[in-house]
């Protein structure tokens, strides 16, 4: 017991301070797989200064697959509008992993796709369900999150990311 | 002991510094780096008698599950506990849960050059997780996490060697058992200079993982010591990959296998094809006698140590997902599943102004070949099996899904599905009759706006089996970004006995803002994977209403 007391208190009065000192987070240093199999590891998620959207979805999420669907029909416009790159993470499993690359790549997705097997970058982020997304800054703060997806969300999102871009504060 | 004063004493020091200007800056620059992640949940459940469809009263009424993860992070150092409360666990849920509360998940760990260390609680899972696998699903309560120590060392470049011990959660206790794992890990491109450049990727795996468990049984001779080793390929070239991997585990008498001293196995193949428009993975899995836990004692999802994955299409249409869905039988089956998915242009004739995509799945699982030795008095190694043959059907799917994009403002997806569902080994109902059924799936989707959309469902679900034929209906409507509301109705329309011609409705509505999320749910709901307005959770069968609160931080 006296570990978790510890661990506790020690957590609790970091919190305390730290909200006082935080910004709004970088991206946390996790291990993922890219989609030829080998390691890559999160911290190293890079786009030159221009804004970052991350993506949590699986192949078994129909609301995901609509959203990541729907953005990829105006990808091209947006990255050549905005600079911004959208990293998708998969949280598919062994069950279902194999299917990502041939998702991925039969639907003509040009996003940076990850699979997160095991969810210990979901867990870093703190994400509960999937679709979760995160907005990215250029200076590689986390600056906005949402949970789900509707219709016409995507353009929520690019306008934020013409906000970051135009230096304006978001919140 | 040591090591939690140390941290607690440093996370002090802004206290004192508080007093001590010049030492502010400095610690300063520790907290600045500091930073904490988190997410919190609330799921309350009212429930209600409902005597149409036999939801059974809760003496409580009301009924809680909650948690909040706290992460903290600063450099190379990370700590975070969860705590959970079940006040009590909502239906469905596995009762151990019920009446518990408190700090379930705790850890510390460090980096420091090629080495890391973790310790307290810890998800990992080697290869495709066929000797070992923890790892958590909350919303079926699912949690083998284990408590120990963990550590991994980057002995050159491209290998990584991985040594673990701990116990496994079971609720909110641990496994009697003890959990050793070792696993290694080479990139061949990574390794050698000579490969960096070569189109061919290969990955190479091996793993051991050995449980101990004293030996208390006065009828047997049981193994303390209980190892399975396992060893597993990746290749990626361009547009290919193949992936196999094969565990062995050493006789481990048990619940689940009537304690038979017969050696385990289990073999996963994969290979993918895809380029743009077009992917095809094809798998099979043969796993016989491989159910591995750290409580030989031990069943339903109780404290597996590995996991076998499910070979068959993960669907998320209601009565796809929720009446009639494949769970893998751990003591043995043959699984084959092929995964097609083809674009039609734009401009073609199937492919239209938006073009069209169509996805075919076709998956089967059956029972292993089994000989039963009758030797229960001699060497107890219960039945022998023929590799290359099968046994008794468990499942089959054969499904086709067309995605079509109308104008600027409808879509279409739609479904068929035929489906072939052993009840009897399934679900465990001895002499049930195997369900054969159709469904057929629309689901039709016209945005108003850029915000406001309406999608609906039609299911229909058609067998002369089991409860009979269903149709679901969903209606939703949303207001992006924010707001939703659905109404969906399950209709069990086709069942022989009149009065359980039930109706589930259901309605919702749910507020979304950053990264909070609140959804209210009134009506009746069934078992299974729940999507709508947007998330996918899994839920158990109830009346009443539900109210749920998630937060990400």
């Amino acid at each position: 017991m006296k570990f978790t007391k510890y661990l506790f208190l020690s957590l609790a009065v970091t919190f305390t301070f730290s909200l006082f000192s935080q910004d709004n987070g970088t991206i946390p240093s996790a291990d993922v797989k890219k989609l030829d199999g080998t390691t890559f590891n999160t911290s190293d998620i890079d786009n030159k200064g221009k804004p970052i959207i991350i993506n949590f979805w699986a192949t078994w999420c129909s609301p995901c697959k609509r959203e990541l669907n729907n953005i990829a029909e105006m990808y091209d416009e947006w990255v050549e509008d905005t600079g911004v790159k959208l990293v998708a993470i998969s949280i598919d499993d062994t069950r279902n992993m194999a299917k990502v690359a041939p998702y991925v790549n039969g639907k003509g997705w040009e996003y940076d796709v990850y699979i997160d097997p095991n969810g210990d970058f979901k867990r870093a982020l703190g994400v509960n369900n999937v679709p979760h997304t995160f907005l990215v800054d250029g200076n590689g703060k986390i600056v906005w999150q949402h949970n789900s997806y509707s219709e016409g969300d995507e353009y929520e999102l690019i306008e934020l990311v013409e906000k970051l871009n135009a230096g304006e504060k978001i919140n | 002991m040591k090591f939690f004063k140390v941290i607690f004493l440093l996370s002090l020091l802004p206290l004192i510094a508080t007093n001590k200007i010049q030492a502010q800056s400095a610690i300063d620059k520790v907290l600045n780096k500091g930073e904490i992640r988190g997410n919190f949940q609330i799921e309350a459940q009212y429930y209600v008698e409902d005597s149409i469809t036999g939801a059974q009263e809760v003496p409580e009424d009301l009924r809680s599950n909650a948690f909040l993860n706290l992460i903290y992070t600063n450099g190379d150092f990370s700590a975070g506990i969860r705590y959970e409360s079940y006040l009590n666990a909502l239906l469905g849920y596995p009762e151990g849960y019920n009446n518990n509360t408190g700090i379930a998940y705790r850890f510390a760990s460090f980096t420091q050059d090629k080495l890391s260390v973790t310790i307290g609680n810890f998800y990992e899972q080697f290869g495709n997780g066929l000797v070992l696998r923890t790892y958590e699903e909350r919303g079926l309560g699912y949690d083998n996490a284990l408590d120990g120590i963990r550590v991994k060392y980057k002995v050159a470049k491209g290998l990584t060697f991985t040594g673990l011990i701990g116990k496994q959660r079971i609720f909110f206790e641990l496994s009697e058992g003890i959990v050793r794992g070792f696993n290694a890990e080479l990139d061949l491109n990574s390794a050698f200079e000579s490969l960096k450049e070569s189109k061919t990727r290969v990955l190479l795996g091996a793993s051991v993982v050995s449980k101990f468990q004293p030996d208390q049984d006065s009828r047997f001779n049981l193994p303390e010591n209980v190892a399975t080793v396992g060893g597993r390929i990746n290749i990626h070239r361009g547009k290919f990959s193949v992936d196999a991997e094969y565990a062995y585990k050493a006789n481990d008498p048990s619940t689940d296998n009537g304690f038979i001293y017969k050696n385990g196995e289990a073999l996963f193949l994969q290979t993918a094809y895809s380029q743009k428009g077009f992917g095809l993975v094809l798998s099979a899995k043969r796993n016989d006698n491989m159910s591995f836990r750290s409580d030989r004692s031990e069943g339903l999802q109780n404290l597996l140590i590995n996991y076998l994955p499910a070979l068959t299409k993960q669907h998320t249409y209601n009565l796809l997902a929720t009446l009639y869905p494949y769970a893998v039988q751990l003591n043995g089956e043959v699984a084959f599943q092929a995964d097609l998915i083809y674009k039609f242009k734009k401009g073609t004739i199937l492919g239209g102004k938006y073009g069209m995509d169509i996805q075919i799945n076709y998956a089967t699982a059956n029972n292993i070949d089994t000989t039963i030795l009758n030797d229960e008095t001699g060497s107890r190694l219960g039945y022998e099996s023929d590799y290359f043959k099968i046994g008794e059907v468990y499942f089959k799917d054969f499904n086709a899904t067309l995605t079509k994009k109308f104008s600027s403002k409808t879509k279409g997806r739609f479904t068929y599905a035929n489906l072939v569902y052993n009840q009897d080994i399934i679900e465990g109902k001895p002499g049930a009759a195997t369900v054969f059924s159709n469904v057929g799936i629309a689901d039709i989707t016209y945005k108003f706006n850029r915000k406001s959309s309406i999608r609906t469902e039609a299911q229909f679900l058609i067998t002369d089996q089991d409860q009979g034929d269903w149709a679901t209906f969903l209606l939703e409507y949303s207001y992006a970004p924010h707001w939703f509301v659905a109404v969906i109705d399950q209709y069990n329309f086709g069942n022989d006995d009149s009065e359980k011609q039930i109706h589930y409705l259901n309605g919702s509505v749910g507020y979304n803002d950053k990264g909070t999320r609140i959804a209210l749910n009134v009506g009746r709901q069934r078992a299974g994977i729940f999507c709508v307005g947007g998330v996918c959770r899994v839920v158990p069968a109830s009346t009443g209403a539900y109210l749920s609160v998630t937060s990400s931080f």
